[in-house]
Order: structure tokens, then C-alpha cells, then sequence
């Protein structure tokens, strides 16, 4: 491994760009540049706090705080599940449905892939089981934020012909055919798109990551397809689950539809 | 054996009501706006939680799925929906000639796109896709109010027809006067959070 360490006046340099950015947000009345400060040191604290504690797991923790690493990373995709949402529902239903459609997609794929594919002893080793599990879980919490965001949109502009098709005997789950299908569409296009400009427009960042730190350019282009075929089909099964639960608790056991369910 | 009967229902804050409809009878119900006309055919329909009993031919309402009970109890709403692109994919199979005729239609209008009905259009289409699922009791949320003198005895006509043939009771929200005295039947204003007869009609 031969990579070029960075100092902390080179992020500093670069940090130059960031405000910038914000500073010219100012005369646009962008009203951002608030954002885009906290969002910048919001980058660089939890990226260092995790940076300090992969170095300890990876090189003192056990299998059980590797656990807890994981659950803190599922609850927290959990939470901005919840946040991106316009309309929300009430109470932690949102945060529920998005965590578990979450665990129930993210946890299986990343076992297998380490028990089955990767096949590493011990298979929970840090190193890679961390690393798989945070690439998953973040896309597909993008999946699963814009599929339950276009669906309770979609339900609440159409809540007129939802009741209408509803009174025609229609079920629930008919009178919700079309806006679950684009809704699970929804969240599944950033990741087919990716999929289909990697290579071509974009470097992804992990291939780029592995080739800047010194891996054959063609061990890293294995990994990024392992992990496009686990992000696009694990984004794609965690926004099937969410929109289904979440279109779910839209109605009741005699089928009607709650709005008030949702803010 | 009535058709439909109401016992003690309860809706958001509206009710208790009793009401009884026999087969082949139509009741029709007025009041002012807010008086929670509406709700009771929702609420009659399962669209709405309700409290209390709503049976159909002394069957309860609980005994049928939701959809199973809307098809047979069914609610025109004031206002219709379409959601495909042509008329043709709202409704299931084909529709018999003479109920399109009798609407003022011709075979066409099945490969006409949405956009391009008028209200009354989307009105008059309404009712021929909700009679398709052969409903027992019709609950009608003013069903000619955006129609022309002439659709509007259209309509009247169809409905009663309609329940000649199959015995169907109908509870029509109406406004117009004159259409209720044209009904027949009793009458029945929602006022105050009560449910007043006002006009008792011919047969009980």
C-alpha cells in the first residue's frame, strides 16, 4: 500500500472550496450557507469519530461491538428515513417501517455475502463486514426515502380517487396499484441509473478509494461490481418492503383510508 | 325483510340515526352544507369508521370484506374520479348498448380520452361504472347537481329503472325540491345533528 498521506492543512485547503461555495450562496439568497457550514463539519466530525473507532475495532473489538457498531448504523439510516420525508406519519411509524424494511434487506445480504461470497474467517471481521454493511444500508436508504416520500405524496394529492376506486370495490391494494409501482420505480432509478453510467461517466467512489490507496485497478473493479449488484438489488428489495408496510398502515382493517395518520 | 337498516349509527360527531329503507324504496335526504349529509352515505358505505349498525337484507355490514360490501352498498360520490387515461379502462368488460343509449352516449365513448369529457360527461359515466357492480342500495351525493335539465331526468330515469328491475333501495341527497317531490317517497332532513322526516310520502 503506497498511498500519499494527507495533513490536515491539505483538507484545510480544500475546505477552502466548501466556503466559497457558501459565501457565494449568500449574494444568490440561496439561504443556505448555514446548511452547507454544518453540513461540511458535520462531514469531517463523524467521519473522524468513525475513522477513530474502526481503528479500534479493527484492531481490538469483538464480535459484540461490531453488533452494536451495526444496530447504530441501521438506527441512524432509520432516523434520516424519517427526516427526508415531506409528509410523515405519525408517532415512530415512519422511523419503524424505514428501520426495518432496512434490517430486514441490509443484515441478510451482508452475512451472506460475508459467510458465502467473500467467505473471510472470521466472517464478521470489521474490516470488511463494517464497510459492506454502511455502503448498503446508505443506498438503500436513499431507495427506501424516495419511495415512501413519492408514496405518501402520491397518496395524499390522490386521496380522491384512492376513496373513489375504494367505494367501486375496489381493495386497498388495487386502489394502490399505480402509485405503488411508481413509487417503488422512484426509488429504484437512482441506483439503475448508477449501474448504468458506472464506468462510463462516474468512477464510483469506493473503486476510486481502493485504486487510490494502491489495490490492482482490476481487484478494485471486482468489488465495485460486487457491491453495485448488493446496493442495486438491496435498494431495490428495502424500498419493495417500505412502500409495501408503509402503504399498509394507510388504511385500516376495513379498508379505509386514514390520512390523518399522516402530518 | 328491508333492504337496508340503520341502527343507532354514529359518525364523527353526527348521529345517533335510525333509518330503515325497504326494497324498491327511494328516501331522499336534504340539508345544509356541513350538516353531514355526505358523511352518512360515507359512513353508510365503510369509507367512514362509524359506530352502530348498518345490515343489508338484515345481514351486518361486518359479515361481508370492505370491497365486497361497497360493491353492494355503493356510493356515488359528488364529485367522480378517473384515473386512466380512456373512459374504457374504468370500467370492467363491455357495457350494454342500451344503458349507454339511455345515458346519451354512443358506442365510442369507451376510446375517449378522459380530458376530454365535461362534467357532466364524467357525471353521467360515474353512474354507468358504478351500476356495473350490480349494486343492492344506491347512495346518491346529489347526483344531478352539475347536470343540465334534460341529463338530469337522464339520470332520474336510469336510476329508477334501474331499481325497478332489481328492487334496489336508494337514499338521493338532493337539493332541489322539486326532484324530491318527483321521487316520491319520504323525505328526510339532517339538521342539528338529528335526522328529521319531513315529508312521511304515499307507503310507509
Amino acid at each position: 500500500m503506497n498511498v500519499i498521506p494527507l495533513t490536515a492543512f491539505d483538507l484545510l485547503l480544500t475546505s477552502l472550496s466548501v466556503i466559497f461555495l457558501a459565501l457565494l450562496s449568500l449574494p444568490l439568497r440561496l439561504e443556505i450557507a448555514g446548511q452547507i457550514v454544518v453540513a461540511a463539519l458535520r462531514t469531517t466530525v463523524q467521519l473522524l469519530l468513525i475513522g477513530f473507532i474502526l481503528k479500534w475495532l479493527f484492531t481490538s473489538a469483538g464480535p459484540g461491538w461490531i453488533a452494536v457498531l451495526s444496530v447504530f448504523m441501521l438506527l441512524n439510516a432509520g432516523r434520516e428515513v424519517s427526516r427526508r420525508q415531506k409528509r410523515k406519519f405519525k408517532g415512530l411509524w415512519g422511523f419503524g417501517i424505514g428501520t426495518l424494511s432496512m434490517f430486514l434487506t441490509s443484515f441478510p445480504m451482508v452475512i451472506f455475502t460475508l459467510t458465502v461470497v467473500i467467505n473471510n474467517q472470521p466472517w464478521y471481521e470489521p474490516r470488511y463486514a463494517i464497510p459492506l454493511l454502511g455502503m448498503l444500508l446508505g443506498n438503500t436508504m436513499n431507495g427506501v426515502s424516495l419511495g415512501f416520500d413519492r408514496l405518501l405524496h402520491n397518496v395524499w394529492q390522490q386521496r380522491q380517487i384512492i376513496e373513489n376506486r375504494l367505494m367501486l370495490g375496489e381493495t386497498w391494494f388495487e386502489a394502490l396499484t399505480e402509485i405503488r409501482r411508481e413509487s417503488i420505480r422512484s426509488g429504484l432509478m437512482p441506483t439503475i441509473n448508477a449501474m448504468m453510467a458506472a464506468g462510463i461517466v462516474s468512477l464510483p467512489g469506493m473503486m476510486t478509494g481502493q485504486i487510490l490507496a494502491g489495490s490492482p485497478p482490476l481487484e478494485a473493479v471486482k468489488y465495485q461490481v460486487l457491491i453495485m449488484f448488493l446496493i442495486g438489488s438491496g435498494s431495490g428489495f428495502g424500498t419493495i418492503a417500505a412502500v409495501s408496510l408503509g402503504a399498509r398502515r394507510l388504511f385500516d382493517s376495513r379498508q379505509r383510508l386514514h390520512l390523518e395518520r399522516l402530518t | 325483510m328491508p333492504k337496508l337498516t340503520v341502527k343507532g349509527l354514529v359518525y364523527h360527531h353526527f348521529g345517533p340515526f335510525d333509518l330503515i329503507i325497504e326494497e324498491g324504496e327511494t328516501v331522499s335526504l336534504s340539508g345544509s352544507s356541513g350538516a353531514g349529509k355526505s358523511l352518512l352515505l360515507r359512513a353508510l358505505a365503510d369509507i367512514d369508521p362509524h359506530d352502530g349498525e348498518v345490515l343489508l337484507n338484515g345481514e351486518f355490514c361486518q359479515s361481508w370484506s370492505a370491497p365486497e360490501w361497497r360493491r353492494r352498498v355503493a356510493l356515488l360520490p359528488a364529485e367522480s374520479q378517473w384515473w386512466h387515461d380512456t373512459v374504457g379502462e374504468h370500467f370492467q368488460g363491455s357495457l350494454a348498448q342500451e344503458m349507454l343509449m339511455a345515458m346519451g352516449f354512443d358506442g365510442n365513448v369507451m376510446s375517449w380520452s378522459i380530458t376530454r369529457l365535461s362534467s357532466g360527461e364524467k357525471q353521467r359515466l360515474a353512474i354507468l361504472r358504478l351500476l356495473q357492480n350490480k349494486p343492492k342500495v344506491l347512495l346518491l351525493d346529489e347526483p344531478t347537481a352539475n347536470l343540465d335539465p334534460e341529463n338530469s331526468k337522464r339520470v332520474e330515469n336510469l336510476f329508477l329503472n334501474y331499481q325497478h328491475k332489481h328492487g334496489t333501495a336508494i337514499l338521493w341527497v338532493t337539493h332541489d325540491f322539486e326532484q324530491g317531490r318527483r321521487l316520491g317517497g319520504r323525505h328526510y332532513r339532517i339538521e342539528n345533528g338529528r335526522l328529521d322526516l319531513v315529508v312521511s310520502g304515499d307507503k310507509a
